[in-house]
This record gives structure tokens, C-alpha cells and sequence, in this order.
């Protein structure tokens, strides 16, 4: 009865692993990305162009920028294309990425309430507004899920010398949008990339207060999983996705990407 | 609670049914497909262990029962987990590229279902009344022919049982979202489409694909409850 189960699922498992991959035909890599990435619909747009014309279909894992790169480092997927800096410097040191290459960028802004109780409206450098918002009574919502905007967060807190805890940082855990939805419930200040806040302009009400400080900018790294680390990765397909997305190709699409009236990304290959 | 929500899902999830919206009826197909076969198989291997529980005797019975109900209690997540490190690719399983595909949708899925409808069915049969179980010793039935018997008289239950699988199944996010990855045209299911549609503020949208996602649902419990009905009208 073991043996026949054990035979059964054997057989289903097998059954199962030749009737996915293999029954398309294109070679399919796979690519993991940032939530915020996936959400502007800029892949949309970029992917299929890419699939067009080299013939590889891109299989996109959308999950934080953490989790995407834990990913690489386990050889799960063969590319991957965030925004955390020091992260992805981290994640080719140690030998896991090859080949990191500056794609675009866009950039992050610090919205709050419009009564704006900390008093950060229209002020130049992001470090300053973040210590007059944790000396204020008001609330800061976090993503507190090592996402590349939870990066950013920690490296404003750090310039500003503030250790952000107590019951005024509210630590969320997840998307971005489900931030913006808490900051605007509890009328607090949060860091948002500016797609994800341009589409979510309408459902809330929150403003934008501090922008345009070269600190806020967040730049993505497109990196190929390394293949001597793991050898079974598709790394000459991850190489030609990368080659088109700095290529300028890849780049006029980027440069061209409208979503809600405002251009969210900048072309940053060959920079 | 804002109403443009709920009514607005209300009113989007019939505009998305009616225009053929392509990206709900391939995520719907796709949630369909998967779900029902990760049922079949767990009914597969969950019906028999489930049956020889309720009727075996055999040492640790006892332990086998409470381990089948303490299962019932296993979060989506932590089954992701379990399959995900059987078949990251550099794993055990790894060289059947697994990861991120249908497949290992399939897998967890039918992980998770596996102590439902054991248990399920475990309770079916305990539950029956013995005397059947008696009067079939008693005019000397075959063992395999009790076996029949039993499984006849429970076969409500057993039902119960599959369908409670498929309805856990069809709904259930942790593990699709984890072992398929919610890849575009792939492993897109309704409930992935839902938490990707929340975490993109789209609520009337996310609200529509749960109302078809419970019609769905719906629609299979009636199926089930038909094929009960017309097998119960014809045999007894």
C-alpha cells in the first residue's frame, strides 16, 4: 500500500513537472522584482517588446525586494531587477550576482496629512523632515518588510539620527499600498515611491510634502543570477534580457512609460 | 465601510462577467484547474489513509488520529514553506524545475488537503452507526466486501469530505501565491489576482473577483450536491 502511494505520487509528481515547463515551447526565465515594480505596469509594456523580439518569455515573481533577491541567492529564479543599493552591492560581493547594470530610477516622496502637523512642507532634504516628524506627535507608517523603500526608510533615519521606535513609527509588513491606505487612515507621514503614490492619488488624502532631494532618489539594478553558484540557472537568456534593458531599445521604453499623467521612470543605462 | 467597494465590486464583478474580461477567466480557469486536481490527488491519498484510520487496529492509532486533526490546523503559509524547500531548484527535487509553476501549486495544494480529507473521512466512519458494521460480520461478509459496505454507508460523508477539500483549495492564497509566485498568464489564480489587486488599491476590482471566485464555489458545492442527490435517488 506504501510502495503504491509512494509510486502514485512519484508518478503525479513526475507527470506533473513534464506537463508544466515543457509543454511551451519558448524558453521562459525567471525574473524576480520588487511588488512596486510589477504594480506601475512598466513590465507590461517593457516585457512583451523584449519576448517580441528575442523569442524568451520573462516569468515575473513580484514579491519585496528582500525576498526577491533571497531568491537569487537560492538560485530560484535567474534574474533579478530591484531598488536597494547597498542590498544588491551586498548580493554580488558575496558572489551570488553577476553583471549588475543600472537600469533606471525614480524616485521617493514623503507624503503626509495636508494639515501637515510636523510642519515638512516643501522642505529641501529629506533627513531634516524625517527628525521633525519623529519629534512631532504624529505617526509614521512603515513598510517594516526589508523592501527596497524599507531600505530607504532605514538610511533616512540613519542620516537623520533618529532610531524610529515607539508607538508614533507603526511597523505595517507589507505592500506599499497597503501602507498608503494605513498612513491615510491614521492621517500619518509615509515614504512612497512616486508610481505607486500617483496611483493611489485619488483614494487617499495625503499630499506630497518633501521631494526632489537627490537622497529620496531610488535607483534599480538589473543582476543575473551568478551560474557558477548555480549552474542550472538560464544565464545566456538572463544576459540578453539585461543587454535590451540597458540597450537603447529597453531604454526609450522606460523613457516613454506614462501612468496617471506623470513619467514614472528614468533611463540610467550607461550613466 | 465605504460602500463604492462593495457595490462598486458588486457592479464591476458583473461587467468583468459579462464583457469576458480575459485576465479573470484565465485567472478563474487557472484557479479551476489547479484546485481540482490537487483535490483529486489529496482525495487519492487522504480517502484511504483516512479509511484505515477509522477502521484499522493497529498500534499509535490513536496518535495517527490526533496528528490528522492537528494537521487540520497547518497554516498555507508554513505548507508553502514545507514544498518550497522539496523543490527549490537546488534542493532534492530541484532538477524537476518545479518552482514558480503550476506543478508545485499542484503539490502544495494537495499537501494541505491531505489531513482534511483524511480527517474528514475519519470522521465519517466513526460516526456511522456500528450496527451496519455488526450485521455485515454477522451474515459473514467478506472483509473486502465490509469494506464496501462501509464505504457505501459513509459515502455522504466522504463526499463532505472532498468537497470541504476543494472548497479550501479554490480559496486558499499562502500557498499559490508562494509556490506559483503569481506569474502573469501562468500561475495567476483568482486569489492571487485578489492579493495583488488589494496591494494595488484596486478594491472594487480585487471585490469582484471574489464574488466570482464565491459563485465559483458555489457552483462546484452544487455540482456535488447533484451528483449526491441523483446517486442517493437512484440506489436507495
Amino acid at each position: 500500500m506504501k510502495r503504491r502511494v509512494l509510486g502514485l505520487l512519484g508518478s503525479a509528481i513526475w507527470l506533473l513537472s513534464i506537463s508544466g515547463p515543457a509543454c511551451k515551447k519558448e524558453t521562459a526565465i525567471k525574473l524576480a522584482t520588487t511588488t512596486s515594480t510589477d504594480n506601475s505596469g512598466l513590465l507590461d509594456v517593457l516585457l512583451p517588446a523584449f519576448t517580441k523580439e528575442s523569442g524568451i518569455q520573462v516569468h515575473v515573481i513580484a514579491v519585496g525586494t528582500g525576498k526577491a533577491l533571497k531568491h537569487g541567492e537560492n538560485g530560484d529564479v535567474d534574474v533579478v531587477l530591484v531598488h536597494a543599493r547597498a542590498a544588491e552591492e551586498r548580493f554580488v560581493q558575496d558572489g551570488f550576482g553577476v553583471n549588475r547594470r543600472d537600469v533606471m530610477y525614480n524616485d521617493f516622496v514623503i507624503l503626509g496629512p495636508r494639515d501637515d502637523p510636523a510642519g515638512v512642507g516643501g522642505m529641501k532634504e529629506a533627513r531634516k523632515a524625517m527628525a521633525k516628524i519623529a519629534e512631532s506627535t504624529a505617526y509614521f507608517v512603515s513598510r517594516g518588510d526589508d523592501s527596497g523603500t524599507h531600505e530607504k526608510e532605514k538610511e533616512l533615519w540613519k542620516a537623520a539620527k533618529v532610531k524610529p521606535s515607539g508607538k508614533w513609527h507603526l511597523s505595517v509588513g507589507q505592500g506599499m499600498g497597503v501602507c498608503l491606505t494605513v498612513a491615510d487612515e491614521k492621517q500619518g507621514y509615509v515614504l512612497a515611491d512616486r508610481g505607486t503614490y500617483l496611483a493611489y492619488r485619488e483614494a487617499i488624502d495625503l499630499s506630497i510634502l518633501v521631494e526632489g532631494d537627490p537622497a529620496l532618489f531610488n535607483p534599480y539594478g538589473v543582476i543575473a543570477v551568478n551560474p557558477a553558484k548555480h549552474p542550472h540557472v538560464k544565464h545566456a537568456e538572463a544576459m540578453k534580457l539585461i543587454e535590451w534593458l540597458c540597450s537603447p531599445a529597453g531604454q526609450e521604453i522606460i523613457a516613454g512609460f506614462e501612468k496617471n499623467g506623470g513619467k514614472l521612470f528614468h533611463p540610467a543605462a550607461g550613466r | 465601510m465605504d460602500d463604492s467597494i462593495l457595490l462598486g465590486g458588486a457592479a464591476h464583478a458583473f461587467r468583468l462577467i459579462a464583457s469576458g474580461d480575459a485576465r479573470v477567466y484565465e485567472a478563474a480557469f487557472t484557479s479551476i484547474w489547479i484546485s481540482c486536481t490537487a483535490t483529486a490527488f489529496a482525495s487519492a491519498i487522504g480517502l484511504p489513509l483516512g479509511f484505515f484510520t477509522a477502521i484499522g487496529r493497529f498500534k499509535g492509532r490513536v496518535l495517527l488520529v490526533a496528528i490528522l486533526n492537528t494537521l487540520l490546523a497547518l497554516p498555507t503559509v508554513i505548507v508553502g514553506l514545507f514544498v518550497y524547500a522539496l523543490i527549490r531548484r537546488v534542493s532534492l527535487l530541484g532538477p524537476l524545475d518545479l518552482l514558480f509553476s503550476p506543478g508545485a501549486m499542484i503539490v502544495g495544494q494537495t499537501f494541505l488537503a491531505i489531513p482534511i480529507v483524511a480527517a474528514l473521512c475519519l470522521t465519517a466512519i466513526e460516526t456511522l452507526d456500528p450496527a451496519a458494521r455488526e450485521t455485515a460480520f454477522t451474515l459473514g461478509a467478506s472483509r473486502k466486501r465490509l469494506l464496501l459496505t462501509v464505504a457505501w454507508e459513509a459515502r455522504h460523508g466522504l463526499l463532505v469530505a472532498v468537497a470541504v477539500a476543494g472548497g479550501r483549495l479554490i480559496g486558499e492564497v499562502g500557498v499559490s501565491m508562494m509556490l506559483g509566485g503569481n506569474i502573469t498568464h501562468y500561475t495567476r489564480t483568482l486569489t492571487t489576482a485578489i492579493a495583488l489587486e488589494t496591494s494595488k488599491g484596486e478594491f472594487a476590482v480585487a471585490m469582484a473577483m471574489g464574488l466570482i471566485l464565491l459563485a465559483l464555489a458555489l457552483g462546484l458545492n452544487l455540482l456535488l450536491r447533484w451528483i449526491q442527490g441523483m446517486r442517493g435517488g437512484r440506489l436507495g
